[in-house]
């Protein structure tokens, strides 16, 4: 196996354990990940990101549909804005320097590390 | 109601920006706005997730920010990882996992900050700059 591929295998294993552990996409772990240890550029390993999220939940969100968890009504309530909320925030995102996409990043990892110490 | 709303916009503003899924967000109002316990939240918020996170990827695919192949690859092989934190939390305690992704975060977020103030790379390209520091 290519160093390359090793990389992306732990990349996945880092941010599924954190996905199925607390719920969320994973992206916090891939996009660091992606910057630092295969050299892509902010806005290659956002779009990355979210593709490889899209599989990563839809995993968690299967078993715990089967387990009867989902609540589907409720999940497209905050789906919904949410979706015009990432068709805005993406295009913003491509008028920005990539320092700043860097910026930003870096206050939602302090955030998020915030929450889950609190 | 329009408390969930907010917060699901503003999940997917940032998750446009910097390309998570909003997740972080999407939980708490769930929990908060929405009457859900914390394990139903965390469900629904990942199907929430998938939606918005596949609309994200399809514009910057369209964009031309996106790998797709590399992103299948850790989206096909991330079970694995959900095999071993399942496993990890058998043995160690929550806290200890908390704690232990919180700093991996701020370590992330202090190199990510680090190159990101560093001088401008040179336009001759990568590779050349990097070994020049």
């Amino acid at each position: 196996m290519s160093s390359r591929l090793v990389r992306l295998a732990v990349i996945a294993t880092v941010a599924g354990a954190f996905s199925g552990l607390f719920g969320v996409g994973g992206g916090t772990i891939i996009v660091p990940l992606l910057i630092l240890w295969l050299d892509y550029g902010e806005r290659e390993a956002t779009g990355t990101s979210l593709a490889a999220i899209v599989g990563i939940a839809a995993l968690g969100a299967v078993a715990h549909g089967a387990l009867g968890n989902v609540h589907v009504g409720k999940a497209a309530l905050v789906a919904a804005p949410a979706v015009a909320g990432i068709l805005a925030g993406t295009a913003l995102q491509q008028r920005v320097p990539e320092r700043a996409v860097s910026v930003g990043f870096v206050v939602v990892l302090v955030a998020s590390a915030g929450a889950l110490v609190l | 109601m329009a408390g969930a709303l907010a917060m699901g916009a503003a999940a997917g503003l940032a998750g446009g920006m910097v390309g998570v899924g909003g997740g972080v967000l999407f939980v708490p109002a769930l929990v908060l706005f929405l009457g859900l316990g914390q394990l139903d939240a965390q469900a629904s918020s990942l199907l929430a997730v998938v939606l918005v996170a596949a609309v994200g990827a399809w514009r910057q695919g369209q964009y031309g920010n996106l790998r797709l192949r590399d992103g299948i690859v850790v989206g096909l092989l991330s079970p694995l990882g959900v095999l071993a934190g399942t496993a990890v939390a058998n043995v160690a305690s929550e806290r200890l996992l908390e704690l232990s992704f919180a700093a991996m975060q701020l370590l992330f977020a202090f190199q990510i900050a680090k190159r990101a103030l560093r001088p401008s790379e040179s336009p001759s390209g990568a590779g050349t700059d990097r070994f020049a520091e």
